[in-house]
Formats: C-alpha cells, sequence, structure tokens
C-alpha cells in the first residue's frame, strides 16, 4: 500500500524554512540552467525561423557564405528564366541579385562597435522574405540613398531612428522605414538598394548571392540542383533554410560553456538536497517505524521519501522558471561564425526549455533523495520506536 | 578543551552532514574560482612581459578581410614602430578533423619574425636553419613532444581556407611559457603556392619601442589608413584575444550573473546546514549556558563551526579548480581554453575569503536564535 502524498506535502509544509531554503537554492541552479537554454533557443530561432523553405540562395561556387561569395551579374540573366520560379507581383520572375558586406557600427552604450550586415537587394527582395513586417515609415526606393533598419538595430545604435543619417561606404544614408523581422536573423540587418549599395563599395556588374523564389517546397529542391548542376554557372544553389541552420554553430561556445556551468551547480544542488532529506529522514524515525508497524512496506516507504524529495525539486524548478520569466525577450548579440557581423537574438524561454529545466531538478531531487529514502527504509523498526 | 578543538569536533559530529555540506559547498567554490581565473585571464592578466609591447593592425571590419603587402612598409615608417611582420592564419586542422589533434598554423616573414617574438626560445642554429629553408616550418615545443617531431620530419598540412597542401620541414622547436602550441612556416612559400593569396597578410603584428607607445602607435596606424582602400583597426595584442571572447556576447555579465548566483547558492546551503545542526542541539546549548557560557560564547562557537564548515568546502573547490584548470590548458580537446589560464594565488584567497565571508553570515542568524534560547525551555527540549 502506498503512502498518501498529501503525507509528504505536509512534512513539507511542517518544516517550512528548510523546504524554502531547499527549494531555493535548486531554483538557482535551474535559473543558470534555463538561462543557458534560453539563450540557445533564442539563437536557434533567430536562424531556424530565417529560411523560406521556397527561398534558394545562389552563391559562387566553394563559397560558403554570402560574404566570401560574389559572381558575375552577366549571369543573373541566365538565373532568372530557369524554370521552376515563381512570379512575383508583376508577373515577372520572383529574383534579387543582392550585395552584402559587414560595416562597423558604434554601440549605442558606448561599449564598443559591432559588425552589422548591410544587404543590397532588388525590389523583390521584399517580396522574398515576407516574414520581414514594416512596423514604421516605409521601404528604401530604387535609386535613392535610402535605408531601413531592424527593430533591433535602431534600439541597439545611435543614428538609427527614421530621419538619421547613416555613414558608410561613400556618403550618408537615409533611415526612411523600420522593420520586425520576427526574431529571425535578418533582425541584425540593415537593407537598401542594391544598385547604390554596389557603386558605394566599388561592386558593380556583380552580386555576392542571388535570391530565387521557387513555386513550392519539391520545385525549390529542384531549382536548387539545377543551379550547382549547370556547368556554364559554376554556381552553387542552397536552400535558404539550409543555409542558416547551419549557422547556428555560432552557439556553440554558450553550449559548452553553459554544460559545464549547469553540470557543477547540479552537482552541488544534489548534495544540497540529500542533506536536507537525510535530515528530514532523521526527524522523522519514530514516525517511519509506525507507518512500518501500521503496515506500510519498505518499497511504499522509500518511494514516499523519494516523491518527497522530488516534489521539493519541481518546487524549485517553478520557482526558478518563476525567477527567470522577467527575463524573456531580453535581447543580446553574438558574433555569428559564418557572416563575422553581429547576430542579434533574445532569450526564449520556450515550452520545452520549460520542461527541460522541470527535467533537470527531478533528476538532482532523484539524486538528492535517493539515498535518504534507502535509509530511511531499511531502518530497524524497534530501534527506531525506542530513538 | 578549547574553543577552537570544541568547534573543530562539532563540525565533525554528524559526518555525513559535515561531508554533504562540504561537498556542496565545495562545489559552488569550485565554479566560483573557475569563473574567477576566466576573468582574470581575460580582463586582468597582462600577459607575458613581452606581449605588452606588441600591437595587432587588422581590417577593421573582420580578420577574415586580408590587408594588402605594402602596409607593412607604411607601418614601419610609423615612429615608435620596432619591427612588424604579416601574419596568416592557414588554418587549424591536422591528419583529420578530430579536434585533439587540431593546432593553429600560421604563416610569417621568419627573417624578422623573432624581433617581434623575443619570448619564443630558439637555439640561434634551428632559427638559422628555419630562416634559410623556405619550406621550413618552427613548432612549440609542447606540441612537438605531443605528436613525437624531431627536427628534420616532413609534415603535410591541409586548411579549410587556402586549396593546398604544403609539405613542410621542422627546422626549429621553440619553447615559450605558457606554451601556444603553434606551427608557423614561410608566408612566401604559401604565396608561390596560392596565387591569389599573393601581396596579402591576414594581419600584422607589431613591436613598438615602449609600453608607453601603444596608444599612440596604434593611434597614428589606424589614421594613417583612414582613407586608404581598407581601413585597419591596431590595438594591444591582449585587446586582440579579447575581442575574440567579447563576441560571444556580454561576457562579462554572464560571468557575473553566475558568480552572484553561486555565492547566493552556498549562502543557502550553509545557512541551511546551521539551522539544521543548530536546531540538533538546542538541549546542548542550554546545557553550555547553565555551565556559564556566555551568549557571545555560545554564538561565536556556532558561527566559527558555520566558517569552519565552509572554508572546508571552500579548499576542496579551489583544489578542484585547480585541477580541473590544469587539466583543461594541458589537454589538446579542450579547444580555446586559454593556456594561461591558471588559479593564482590571489584567487584562492579571494575565493576562501568568499567561502568564509558566507560562512560567517549564514552562521549569524541560527546561531543567534540558538544563543537567546531560554535556559529552562531549551532543557525542555525534545529534539
Amino acid at each position: 500500500m502506498a503512502i498518501p502524498i498529501s503525507y509528504n506535502i505536509r512534512n513539507l509544509k511542517l518544516r517550512k524554512g528548510l523546504t524554502i531554503m531547499t527549494a531555493l537554492g535548486i531554483a538557482l541552479t535551474v535559473t543558470t540552467a534555463i538561462f543557458l537554454m534560453a539563450l540557445l533557443a533564442g539563437l536557434r530561432r533567430a536562424f531556424v525561423s530565417s529560411g523560406n523553405p521556397q527561398n534558394v540562395l545562389v552563391l559562387r561556387k566553394g563559397s560558403e557564405a554570402e560574404l566570401s561569395g560574389g559572381f558575375d551579374a552577366a549571369l543573373f540573366p541566365t538565373l532568372k528564366v530557369l524554370p521552376g520560379i515563381a512570379k512575383d507581383s508583376h508577373g515577372d520572375p520572383m529574383v534579387s541579385g543582392e550585395w552584402v558586406v559587414v560595416i562597423v557600427l558604434p554601440r549605442k552604450d558606448g561599449t564598443g562597435e559591432v559588425n552589422v550586415t548591410v544587404r543590397g537587394m532588388m525590389p523583390d527582395g521584399l517580396e522574398l522574405r515576407p516574414s520581414a513586417k514594416l512596423i514604421e515609415g516605409r521601404w528604401f526606393q530604387t535609386g535613392q540613398r535610402e535605408v531601413v533598419v531592424s527593430k533591433s538595430i535602431r534600439s541597439r545604435f545611435s543614428h538609427a531612428n527614421i530621419g538619421d543619417t547613416m555613414e558608410f561606404g561613400k556618403g550618408s544614408w537615409k533611415v526612411v522605414g523600420v522593420f520586425d523581422a520576427g526574431g529571425s536573423a535578418y533582425e541584425s540587418e540593415i537593407w537598401c538598394d542594391v544598385n547604390q549599395m554596389a557603386s558605394d563599395f566599388d561592386r558593380q556588374g556583380g552580386y555576392s548571392s542571388a535570391y530565387l523564389r521557387a513555386t513550392d517546397a519539391i520545385a525549390a529542391d529542384a531549382l536548387k540542383n539545377r543551379v550547382s548542376d549547370d556547368q556554364r554557372l559554376k554556381l552553387e544553389g542552397v536552400l535558404e533554410t539550409d543555409y542558416y541552420a547551419k549557422q547556428t554553430s555560432s552557439g556553440a561556445p554558450i553550449k559548452y560553456i553553459g554544460i559545464v556551468v549547469a553540470i557543477i551547480m547540479a552537482i552541488g544542488s544534489s548534495f544540497a538536497a540529500m542533506n536536507t532529506m537525510y535530515a528530514a529522514v532523521a526527524y522523522r524515525g519514530r514516525e517511519i517505524a509506525t507507518l512500518r508497524v501500521l503496515g506500510f512496506s519498505r518499497p511504499s516507504i522509500l518511494t514516499s521519501f523519494v516523491l518527497e524529495s522530488l516534489m521539493l525539486a519541481l518546487l524549485g524548478a517553478v520557482a526558478g522558471i518563476l525567477l527567470m520569466l522577467p527575463f524573456n525577450g531580453m535581447q543580446t548579440g553574438t558574433s555569428n561564425a559564418v557572416t563575422f557581423s553581429e547576430v542579434v537574438f533574445s532569450l526564449q524561454i520556450t515550452w520545452e526549455v520549460a520542461a527541460a529545466a522541470i527535467g533537470f531538478a527531478l533528476i538532482m531531487g532523484l539524486f538528492g533523495g535517493l539515498a535518504p529514502a534507502w535509509h530511511a527504509a531499511r531502518q530497524n523498526i524497534l530501534t527506531a520506536l525506542r530513538g | 578543551m578549547t574553543l577552537s578543538s570544541f568547534v573543530v569536533r562539532n563540525t565533525f559530529r554528524n559526518k555525513r552532514r559535515s561531508l554533504l555540506t562540504m561537498l556542496s559547498i565545495s562545489f559552488s567554490l569550485l565554479l566560483l574560482t573557475l569563473m574567477m581565473s576566466i576573468w582574470r585571464t581575460f580582463y586582468i592578466d597582462q600577459g607575458p612581459p613581452d606581449s605588452v609591447k606588441r600591437i595587432i593592425t587588422r581590417d577593421r571590419v573582420s580578420l577574415a578581410f586580408f590587408l594588402p603587402a605594402y602596409y607593412r612598409e607604411k607601418i614601419r615608417s610609423v615612429p615608435g614602430v620596432e619591427a612588424v611582420v604579416p601574419m596568416t592564419y592557414f588554418g587549424n586542422v591536422y591528419k583529420d578533423d578530430r579536434s585533439t589533434n587540431s593546432f593553429a598554423q600560421v604563416v610569417t616573414d621568419p627573417d624578422e619574425y623573432p624581433k617581434v617574438a623575443a619570448d619564443k626560445i630558439v637555439p640561434p642554429d634551428q632559427l638559422l636553419a628555419w630562416q634559410r629553408d623556405r619550406t621550413g616550418a618552427m613548432v612549440d615545443i609542447e606540441l612537438a613532444k605531443k605528436f613525437g617531431w624531431k627536427i628534420g620530419d616532413r609534415l603535410t598540412l591541409q586548411s579549410p581556407y587556402f586549396p593546398v597542401h604544403p609539405e613542410v620541414t621542422i627546422r626549429a622547436i621553440y619553447t615559450i611559457d605558457p606554451p601556444v602550441r603553434s606551427l608557423i612556416f614561410n608566408t612566401k612559400y604559401l604565396e608561390e603556392s596560392v596565387d591569389w593569396f599573393k601581396g596579402q597578410a591576414g594581419w600584422y603584428l607589431i613591436q613598438v619601442s615602449s609600453p608607453r607607445d601603444v596608444a599612440p602607435v596604434s593611434k597614428a596606424i589606424d589614421e594613417m589608413f583612414q582613407n586608404a582602400p581598407q581601413r585597419t583597426k591596431t590595438e594591444s595584442q591582449q585587446a586582440f584575444q579579447l575581442s575574440f571572447v567579447s563576441s560571444l556576447g556580454n561576457v562579462k555579465a554572464f560571468i557575473l550573473g553566475i558568480c552572484g548566483a553561486v555565492v547566493f547558492t552556498i549562502l543557502l546551503v550553509s545557512g541551511n546546514t546551521m539551522a539544521m545542526s543548530i536546531r540538533a542541539r538546542t538541549r546542548e546549548v542550554a546545557v553550555l549556558k547553565t555551565l556559564g557560557f556566555t551568549r557571545q560564547r555560545v554564538l561565536s562557537m556556532f558561527v566559527g563551526e558555520s566558517i569552519a564548515l565552509s572554508v572546508a568546502g571552500g579548499v576542496l573547490g579551489v583544489l578542484g579548480a585547480t585541477l580541473l584548470i590544469r587539466l583543461l590548458t594541458h589537454s589538446s580537446v579542450a579547444i580555446g581554453v586559454p593556456a594561461g589560464m591558471r588559479v593564482t594565488v590571489p584567487t584562492m584567497l579571494a575565493s576562501l575569503l568568499v567561502a568564509a565571508t558566507v560562512g560567517f553570515i549564514s552562521g549569524c542568524l541560527p546561531a543567534y536564535n540558538a544563543s537567546r534560547t531560554n535556559i529552562v525551555e531549551g532543557l525542555r527540549h525534545i529534539g
């Protein structure tokens, strides 16, 4: 027969101070783990949500990134008439030849300079990226020295408000709009007209990359292969989603540091939980013996104490998640290993992160509770009753 | 029985509890020591004395963009510059993709390189042999030991950035503390085999006359290239290395956050244990007081116990951290751990001080409560 859970709950309530302190200790460990997991989740989201499965990115053969690419503009008409490309709002093939450069901008808070990606695109570039929504002002106009900036660029750098001018290339550019890229990698970019930009950086007659919109996801795959297999082009097609998924590796250092820190803290917290549970067992020696006399078996005593430890850990996990919730959505940046520019992402406490945190806490509770529960179940009834 | 021996005996009365508390505290302090050591390596450590006279000029945007070769002579013309060498990162892959085999391979100009790297100690005859052989390479002694290389051995290198497989001959073996585990070979050799690389360099390593020149020379170099086709960024070697760290995000806040969480955790753990241990001894306190121990005496006894526990945990943690860091810096698996990272005596003392302070604070409240117990009630207490 199992011991009712309410028995454990009452016990936890009875020694409030001890319960709260131990749970808080677990909560802090959980907080650290959540922080790291939320960082990684945010980073993953920035990259995974960036690509559109119907978009094919075209790069020079052998080049791994847009920045190190570059091909002759004369190839562009050939790309444009490839079969399988969707039509844009004017009934023309939806393609955009683009130039990507990295510029250096000073941070608003004065903590140094950061690399930012500037992307010059054709008008279709905007249609190719429906996930980017204009939230203020208007899009840049072809042939004008105008830029639109992402929401996070506006908040992180000075001179990035509508009406401001930015200095890069051969002169100043007017900020005319702000867009929201929904946490994707575009959130770290500045967009403008490709021809204006190419002339500013002396790159006329070429593109660093091209984007093609396929009619559907299957056509995208075929289009990708068609580009790569065409001997005349010497270009390579990649699905945009694959391109960004690869960049998630930028988070590797955070991941490794995070794992080490979380494990060390978890071991420490397990010991603390073990201590509390041992004390709980010690206080209740006579009670446990009484339970045994009443007919509760050893396994049920063992289960009961492990459950109590798990509840303690759960309490800690919930407290930890609550402690971290105010930080949800907090923005930070890290250097993108592929584009050399900063990628902005936010802390994302997703359901997966919360579930992982609870699992992590339960493991600590299990480790902390097993030995004391074993100890409790094996106590000699007579000595315990006398004690 | 003296007060201190009384405290020590009480500390280890409940062995299991003390051990668990100590272990718990020690893991937290291990992390704290680790974080402090990282902080010291990144932000406080000035590096070896020679490195304070070294500055690095690179492309303003990214190391991924090479600088033209003619920048070298222009940099040399800046007053205060003693020597300039071109440096380019060739790669870090050796034999296969396994990270255990990975080490840095760079190309430079062997003739002038010794002037900017005087802290790399090389036998003069080996240095000469390296400078004379265009396909020669110089390697770190630790690296040579690891792979069992000798002078005269031939290696085939590969690179993720250059489409060539140069064969180099080991001509010199250098010693430096801390080890840098790199292989250096001639930039001309690479230029010969890679056409588009001709007349370029990844960055320039510059030796200035005195540490005072670092700031003005850096500024002068960047100003000189203000309107050049490629603008530059010049900074001290220390800052250059730090830029890799800061690209990871707000590392300072990150470390401080972890340290804060750790200290708070120890406070909870230690306070918890003391509360448990003092509660179990309520009757004993009453007996002590009956015997004539003053409140202050009882208070200091319990606080002493709390400090002793924390410091014992602290010692374990500091030892653990020292061991862990030594393991990391000497292992070839952990790439990116700075070889200069070590737990210094001030760091150790700081960790122990944190432990003692936390022990003191966490012991105060439960001990104060204990010292205030009413003797009669205490004696009646069934615990």
